[in-house]
């Protein structure tokens, strides 16, 4: 006990949001967690539309990027964007993609949210095409565009019965933040390496970062069902009031 | 003016001839039923009547307007003007056999959604006009209930008021009362009734022979995609002339 005590009053600014010099810690996992997963959210609404399309020259290149990326494991394609193309010499000599993947930061971000937009889009193309044909037919029949069918009953409704899959990768998201530390980026579990190396607690030095993400966890959960219960209600039986 | 008229439909899947030539014109006021046993064309009839369903060929006309159409690469047609197809739809109201309601939406919502997002109007006057529909067809205290949480007769009254709502010039009825229990088919055929006296143009595929009978001023009966005979009710119920026609009464009507 003394030496999750002695962890917590050296480190504790470390582990929350900064080593004294940069920003650390819960503030990076949060923030990598946060930009990925939006980004990829705002991605792959227009994905899945095409992902499920007639026509196969709009959605093959969709199922190919989602092959490629659901296909490998996201320690992989990190690498590969962050130490791969920047062995490249084209990368290199082009002055806009030399700074750009020069940056640990940036390469996470791009590696995180191309593979969490591979995931939602299959999860929102799975519950596009599970939308009732009746109700898209009424849309048809009501003198609806197919742009105000999709913006107004298709894609609310997916997104709604998406919800208990989507909240599942957001978690799986989060668990898979500190492989970002092979890009040098300064999260949670860095911290954690920091004081188990300076300090040999590693029970504690882990245990504290474990801790941290259980609370990250119980939120993303609360929140999620907090929205279900909001967006779901018509799927619910109904409750007394 | 004829608010709807429709000619020599045909449809055909592959080879085969679902409809060969059915036409239909309907005046204002005029509750059209239309009758027939399945698989004689019907539903498909009235579906294609909106295209819904892709007619290989024939013409309709809404209000005076024909709708310009195209062959497509099977060789049906489909509209040549996506804009007037769907200004066209907004004229034809469609009730369908089972309500497609759209489930994520309040009672409210799926009145007040056509009006708002196609035809522009303001939310007020959607939600005036909503409240006063959901009033005829007796649901006015169920305006923030969903779909799923109503019984199959009130999710077809919530559906009638959705096409109630676009003001349409003909409202369409797929088998409106197929998929409710007996009890529940009483409460929509009043609702129907009351409409049809109102003097609302109205074309019913229907099983209920009392409504066609008692309600409509026109009835057809499709047998095997073409009409076999039409007329008043009177003539068609009790001075039945084809013998298919006797067949399929003295089947339904106990």
């Amino acid at each position: 006990m003394n030496g999750f005590i002695d962890i917590v009053d050296t480190y504790w600014k470390a582990y929350l949001w900064t080593d004294g010099y940069k920003l650390s810690g819960l503030v990076i996992t949060l923030w990598l967690l946060a930009i990925s997963v939006f980004l990829g959210f705002i991605l792959s609404i227009p994905l899945s539309v095409a992902r499920v399309s007639k026509n196969k020259w709009v959605s093959k290149p969709v199922w190919f990027y989602t092959y490629i990326f659901r296909g490998t494991p996201l320690y992989v394609q990190l690498l590969l964007i962050y130490s791969g193309l920047y062995s490249l010499d084209v990368v290199r000599n082009v002055d806009v993609l030399n700074s750009f993947f020069k940056e640990g930061m940036n390469c996470t971000i791009l590696a995180f949210a191309l593979n969490t937009c591979a995931y939602t889009t299959e999860i929102f193309a799975g519950a596009i095409k599970a939308t009732p044909y009746g109700e898209i037919e009424a849309a048809r029949a009501y003198g609806m565009t197919k742009f105000t069918a999709y913006r107004r009953i298709i894609l609310p409704s997916a997104l709604r019965r998406a919800l208990p899959a989507y909240s599942n990768e957001v978690i799986f998201m989060l668990h898979s933040t500190p492989i970002a530390f092979s890009a040098t980026v300064p999260d949670l579990l860095k911290v954690a390496r920091d004081a188990n190396a300076a300090t040999y607690r590693s029970f504690e030095a882990f245990g504290l970062a474990a801790l941290i993400y259980l609370c990250i966890t119980f939120s993303l959960v609360w929140v999620f069902r907090r929205a279900e219960r909001r967006w779901l209600a018509y799927l619910q039986p109904r409750r007394a009031k | 003016m004829d608010k709807l008229v429709v000619k020599d439909i045909h449809k055909k899947y592959g080879s085969h001839e679902v409809l060969k030539g059915v036409s239909l014109s309907a005046k204002a006021g005029d509750v059209i039923s239309i009758i027939g046993s399945s698989g004689s064309g019907k539903s498909t009839f009235l579906r294609c009547i909106n295209f819904l369903e892709q007619p290989s060929a024939g013409t309709i006309e809404v209000s005076g307007e024909v709708i310009n159409t195209v062959a497509d690469k099977q060789g049906n047609l489909k509209a040549a003007d996506a804009k007037q197809l769907q200004k066209m739809r907004t004229k034809l109201a469609m009730v369908f056999q089972h309500f497609n309601l759209w489930s994520h939406m309040t009672v409210l919502e799926n009145i007040i959604e056509g009006p708002i997002h196609v035809l522009g109007l303001s939310k007020d006057e959607a939600v005036g006009r909503a409240r006063k529909y959901l009033e005829k067809v007796g649901l006015q205290n169920s305006e923030d209930k969903y779909p799923a949480h109503l019984s199959g007769g009130q999710q077809q009254r919530v559906a009638i008021a959705r096409a109630l709502a676009m003001e349409p010039e003909v409202m369409l009825f797929d088998e409106p009362t197929s998929a409710l229990d007996p009890e529940l088919v009483g409460e929509v055929l009043k609702v129907m009734q009351k409409l049809a006296e109102e003097g609302r143009t109205m074309v019913v595929v229907t099983h209920e022979m009392g409504f066609a009978r008692n309600v409509s001023n026109h009835v057809i009966f499709l047998h095997q995609g073409k009409i076999e005979e039409e007329g008043k009710p009177s003539e068609v119920f009790d001075n039945t002339r084809s013998e298919r026609l006797k067949q399929f009464l003295s089947g339904s009507l106990k």
